[in-house]
């Protein structure tokens, strides 16, 4: 394998690790502060999707559509805290669980109701298309370098919100003790419902970015919400470093691990076994690195006991 | 929900009962949905009040799938089974059906398992042999004088049957070739090793909205090879989700709208009628089956079980294909022609350039047991 290769595999890598990142973002976000298990992340995840769809078809912009899709995800997430998740935080998970698998159920009919059941168009926008050549001489998608500026954006915005911000402050000690918050005068049931539309409108956000390169479908949440929980075990539970730590290494071994493996296994096999053989072990991957990950560190590499 | 022409007061009464279970929630919707639209028009436009039929989902999952077919067989005694988009599905459901004494008529799904060894008198497959498109993708290649193509598909049977089927009537050296997970959304990895083995062209099988993806990551990775593939990922449910993407795209079916016949006109106009939309290979598909079920039972009583099974055999009915005829395994004979990708106005849609195999019958025919 070339360098050239290497090198855009490596960028492939991380594009799909900071898209992961994004995903990842919002459930560690709400499991750290909330103590909540949401299997509906995926959805809205969708609805970002769907929305950025529509919104372009309608006016004509993948930036307004793009817009339109973070505004419906954060309302969305917003509404669903409002009505269903906020009865959840005193249960246990499995109730949880439950309660927001029924909602996965409820957003892809509703989906399916409202756009059809064909999939929807959207195109990446026309000053993004195409290619563009890095140092090097390697030629990389421009709309896959913008994925990846956007993604590292959002982590450093992310980043400087939890830390060095009042509201950042809030979530930290909400995620530490929420009763006692609560007795020094911070509205618990604002900041979560906030929190709980954050990452709704992150999950929009990676949705409606992935829409333009890939297939927007009901049911395309669920695939990447397994990654996501997949991220959050890796890089520790809770923890945004965490999440973008886990995010790039899982991006870049599913990447190199499908491009490396069967070339690999063609080394010592006939090629139409190597091709077999490897696809089936990378496929397994990044599940043999979480277990290794746990193996070595059971709260993961940032998550504290 | 039932749909029928007739209401029934007791199990039987001479009235053939047909289970239509296909895809209707989730992914893949798109597939089932117009399988059903199909099949309901031809017994809509027949009007034969002998017939009726009960729909139900199998949200693309294999154990619903067969309770389903269970509920059917025991509560609902129907006497034909059909509808499957997926092989997983109708490798789950049709021999089980056929063990129990009932038909299952595929209107897509068509397994090898089901079409060598496998085989059976009571399993009709209207739609092909799974094989058989990726077969006519690997002949419309060696015509094309392509030397080096790199064909990739998700790593399931029917992905490694769709390659084996390419190389089987393609026969020259290949530029590469890749399993992929199934279910994969993202195919920079895989485009980067197309871009960088020097390939000539790229023949591929992904299905539903993994091939939008590909297609949409193809035309934006800038790569501009000539691209072949079946006609499941430039079919009339997918094509307007994928755009410009694939415009020029040679693929292969034995179907297209424009195939010039009276019940393929009578088919597609009613279509539109009906839904407001084009016909996909799916709807066609079912629509035959639904019409070769029908031209069965002005023949023979469903009570003679020999005497229909007889009837379905002879296949007795206007396929919108033109000419249609089952080989001693129940599987097509047929031609298979290569189709490109058009902007009618602005609809995406296909239209036929050539044909690329006539009365071809699948590899498996010889290992079934079935006479003709």
């Amino acid at each position: 394998m070339s360098t050239i290769l290497l090198i855009e595999q490596i960028l492939n890598g991380l594009q799909f690790g900071v898209m992961l990142f994004l995903m990842a973002a919002g459930l560690t976000l709400i499991f750290g502060v909330m103590g909540l298990i949401n299997l509906a992340h995926g959805s809205l995840f969708m609805i970002g999707a769907f929305v950025a769809a529509a919104g372009a078809a309608a006016t004509g912009s993948f930036v307004l559509g793009l817009i339109a899709a973070l505004m419906a995800a954060a309302l969305f997430g917003a509404l669903i805290e409002l009505t269903v998740i906020r009865r959840l935080y005193a249960r246990d998970h499995l109730d949880q669980v439950l309660a927001t698998f029924a909602l996965i159920l409820i957003f892809s009919e509703a989906t399916r109701w409202v756009f059809g059941s064909f999939p929807l168009y959207l195109d990446t926008p026309e000053f993004l298309s195409g290619t563009v050549t890095l140092p090097g001489g390697i030629l990389y998608s421009k709309y896959r370098l913008a994925i990846i500026l956007i993604g590292l954006a959002v982590a450093a915005g992310l980043f400087l919100l939890i830390s060095k911000t009042r509201v950042g402050m809030r979530i930290r000690a909400g995620e530490n003790d929420r009763e006692m918050i609560g007795a020094l005068g911070v509205d618990i049931s604002i900041l979560y419902t906030m929190v709980f539309a954050l990452g709704a409108a992150l999950a929009g956000l990676s949705g409606a970015l992935v829409g333009a390169i890939q297939s927007v479908e009901v049911g395309m949440g669920e695939p990447v919400l397994i990654l996501a929980f997949v991220v959050i075990v890796i890089g520790g539970i809770g923890s945004i470093k965490g999440a973008l730590a886990g995010a790039v290494l899982v991006g870049l071994t599913d990447t190199l691990g499908r491009s490396l493996l069967p070339l690999l296994f063609a080394l010592f096999m006939d090629p139409s076994a190597a091709t077999s053989v490897g696809s089936a072990l990378a496929s397994m991957l990044i599940y043999i690195l979480m277990a290794g990950v746990l193996l070595f560190k059971p709260t993961g590499l940032f998550g504290s006991a | 929900m039932t749909f029928g022409t007739a209401a029934l007061s007791d199990a039987h009464g001479g009235k053939v009962k047909i289970g239509l279970i296909t895809t209707l929630t989730g992914g893949g919707a798109s597939l089932g949905v117009d399988t059903r639209d199909g099949f309901m028009l031809a017994i809509d436009q027949a009007g034969n009040d002998m017939v009726e039929v009960i729909v139900e989902d199998d949200e693309r999952a294999p154990d619903v799938a067969v309770q389903v077919a269970d509920k059917m067989i025991q509560s609902d005694k129907v006497d034909i089974l059909t509808g499957i988009v997926w092989s997983n599905l109708a490798l789950a459901v049709a021999p089980a059906a056929n063990a129990q004494g009932k038909f299952y008529v595929s209107t897509n799904a068509a397994p090898a398992q089901l079409a060598g060894k496998g085989c059976n008198q009571d399993y009709f497959a209207v739609s092909y042999q799974n094989d058989n498109l990726h077969e006519a993708a690997g002949a419309h290649a060696k015509a094309s004088n392509y030397s080096k193509p790199f064909i990739l598909a998700p790593n399931y049977p029917a992905g490694q049957d769709s390659l084996t089927g390419f190389k089987r009537l393609y026969g020259g050296e290949l530029a590469g070739e890749l399993y992929t997970k199934l279910g994969q959304t993202d195919y920079a990895a895989e485009i980067a090793q197309i871009r960088a083995s020097e390939a000539d062209s790229i023949f591929f099988f992904l299905p539903g909205g993994m091939g939008i993806s590909f297609l949409k990551q193809l035309a934006d990775s800038g790569i501009e090879l000539p691209v072949i593939g079946p006609a499941f990922s430039f079919d009339q449910t997918i094509l307007p989700a994928v755009g410009d993407s694939a415009l020029g795209v040679h693929n292969t079916s034995q179907w297209n709208k424009d195939i010039d016949n009276e019940a393929n006109k009578k088919f597609v106009e009613g279509f539109e009628d009906a839904y407001g939309r084009l016909p996909s290979l799916y709807a066609a598909q079912a629509y035959d089956t639904a019409n070769l079920i029908l031209s069965a039972v002005e023949k023979a009583g469903i009570a003679d079980h020999d005497a229909f099974r007889a009837a379905l055999k002879e296949a007795d009915f206007a396929s919108v294909r033109g000419k249609f005829s089952f080989g001693n395994n129940n599987h097509p004979i047929q031609d298979i022609y290569v189709r490109e990708v058009i902007k009618e106005g602005d609809v995406y849609t296909n239209k036929i350039i050539s044909t690329v195999l006539t009365d071809h019958q699948d590899v498996y025919a010889a290992e079934c047991g079935l006479s003709n």
